[in-house]
């Protein structure tokens, strides 16, 4: 049978298209950027050899440390919430609507997806605080507060920018863990039931350990998605109030464009991909020695 | 007492779809309103007329070319992402050769180097080619950028299927290219429209790298072309500023309910077939 399937020819045919796509225009500028790290200048004004100038740059910029920050933070906050609001949804699914739920499935995925770009602006006009004042600060004004000018203080810049990329998500990482969800066998549940099993007992027992790998594929999807985030922080808030909402991506982009600098944008860009690295590396080997307990 | 026990979950329901829905239909709603309505009444108030399209010609009129340049990157990219993608993941799963596993991983890696890294580099190549100011960059970056997922997910797909059917065919005399184009492929039909659906979706709201590759209004696509939207008039215009991200929210939303029926029925119908 070798033989029959094993023709280079085809081989090279079939999957060389492909791979020299992938590999002129993602492998080697990849390679490429790491080069830039040496340098200083642009396309436009030309490059100049640095040294190992942009990295000690890197150690002494204070902006670092804050996008470093913000990065981590946003990461955490939103992962956390996604996977959160997503598994209480994907319960509600499974344990209230199991016959209705497609309708409210559809609909809740529906801003999944939206364009990031158009909640954005949604979403900017729905805080407003002047001149036309949104829903939101008009719902607070009739409860007898006071509106918020939420885009001029980091926190709550950084509360508006949260609840978005929650409420855009919310519908996929419910889907997901619902996927996961429907595998637990009813026949468990109704035996820890006949058993005296109140539903938050047969929760903690039964279906968390259970749907424990799927929420690790969650974390790791929002994780990886969430230290990437750059459209709805442009797109919302621009990284403002001053550098408050600047994650990594945006910093990157701000110095390489705004500044012309490409060497230390790709210096940045390093830093980025290295977190990245790092992350998937930890998560990898926690989840494989907490799903071996589970086994 | 059944019922009673219930209503804390109705009640959660119900919140959910006004979470969910309201902040769409209040956009829905604005889109109709004139600048005097905006800023003079409140904001959850209704407009006069809802058959009062100005907003929408208005927004049409700006939103129409980026449109347009949007369809123009995203449908060639999604074509060649499909085709390059099912071959790829054919010639790693279903053929035998040795470097498939290593080649396969060298596009897992593909998954999770960040859209940062590659875009100065690109932009220099563009640059010296003097692509800038034509769609080309962003055609050849969106194919590049979604291949490595399309690769590992029709792999994971081809693993599905039966060895004996292609080394059938090779028994037969099928060439395996042939038996790529006759069988592999078609047998992947619906695979296929999925990941052309989920492909769609990250390149029509990508906004990175179409950000950094467009330098002037004639190639801006949809996403970067409302995000300058909102200064393009000076003053805010809240009505054709909402009638334009309703524009793009109803476009995709088209495409999601039927697309979405249809990969429903494709895989049905699969699996009756199977």
């Amino acid at each position: 049978m070798h033989s029959v399937l094993g023709d280079r020819k085809s081989v090279a045919l079939l999957l060389g298209p492909a791979l020299l796509v992938y590999s002129l225009i993602m492998l080697v500028p990849m390679l490429w950027s790491l080069g830039y790290t040496f340098f200083t200048g642009s396309v436009i004004s030309g490059f100049t050899w640095a040294g190992t100038a942009n990295f000690s740059k890197l150690l002494d910029d204070p902006a670092l440390p804050a996008a470093l920050w913000f990065t981590v933070k946003y990461a955490v906050v939103i992962t956390v919430g996604q996977v959160l609001v997503g598994y209480g949804l994907a319960l509600l699914y499974v344990y209230f609507l199991r016959r209705a739920g497609s309708i409210v499935r559809t609909l809740v995925f529906f801003p999944v997806v939206l364009p990031t770009v158009a909640v954005a602006l949604l979403f900017q006009k729905f805080f407003e605080f002047a001149p036309q004042t949104g829903p939101v600060n008009a719902a607070i004004e009739a409860l007898g507060g006071t509106g918020v000018d939420w885009f001029s203080t980091p926190g709550t810049a950084f509360l508006v920018v949260a609840l978005m990329d929650i409420w855009r998500s919310m519908g996929f990482y419910a889907v997901l863990l619902y996927a996961g969800l429907l595998d637990i066998p009813d026949e468990m549940m109704e035996a820890a039931s006949m058993d005296g099993a109140g539903t938050w007992r047969q929760i903690r027992s039964i279906v968390l350990p259970l749907s424990l790998p799927v929420l690790v594929s969650s974390l790791v999807f929002s994780i990886n998605g969430t230290l990437k985030a750059f459209d709805s922080i442009y797109a919302l808030t621009g990284g403002g109030p001053g550098s408050a909402t600047t994650p990594l991506t945006l910093y990157m982009y701000q110095t390489s464009f705004a500044y012309g600098d490409y060497g230390y944008g790709s210096t940045i860009a390093l830093t980025l991909t290295v977190l990245c690295l790092m992350v998937t590396i930890f998560i990898f080997r926690g989840t494989r020695r907490d799903l071996a307990g589970v086994e | 007492m059944r019922t009673l026990k219930k209503i804390p979950g109705y009640l959660c329901v119900a919140l959910l779809l006004i979470v969910v829905t309201y902040p769409l239909i209040w956009l829905f709603i604005g889109s109709f309103k004139t600048q005097d309505e905006f800023l003079n009444n409140p904001t959850t108030s209704l407009p006069e007329s809802f058959t009062n399209f100005g907003n929408y010609t208005q927004a049409w009129s700006s939103v129409a070319i980026y449109l347009q340049n949007s369809l123009l990157t995203v449908l060639p990219s999604l074509a060649l992402i499909v085709v390059l993608g099912t071959a790829a993941g054919f010639a790693l799963e279903v053929l035998v050769w040795r470097g498939r596993q290593t080649t396969l991983m060298l596009f897992l890696a593909g998954i999770m180097i960040p859209g940062q890294m590659i875009l100065l580099p690109l932009f220099t190549i563009y640059f010296n080619l003097h692509l800038t100011g034509t769609l080309w960059p962003l055609i050849i970056t969106y194919t590049a950028t979604g291949l490595p997922l399309t690769v590992f997910m029709m792999a994971t797909y081809f693993r599905a299927i039966p060895k004996t059917v292609f080394e059938a065919a090779a028994m037969d005399g099928a060439s395996v290219i042939r038996s790529f184009v006759s069988i592999g492929f078609p047998m992947m039909r619906n695979s296929v429209l999925t990941i052309a659906l989920v492909q769609f979706f990250f390149l029509w709201n990508d906004l990175l790298i179409a950000l950094t590759f467009t330098t002037d209004d004639a190639q801006r696509t949809v996403q970067v072309g409302l995000l300058n939207f909102t200064g393009q008039f000076g003053v805010v215009e809240y009505g054709p500023t909402f009638a334009a991200i309703c524009i793009n929210v109803l476009l995709v939303l088209v495409i999601y309910v039927f697309l979405n029926q249809r990969v429903m029925r494709g895989l049905a119908a699969g699996a009756v077939k199977g």
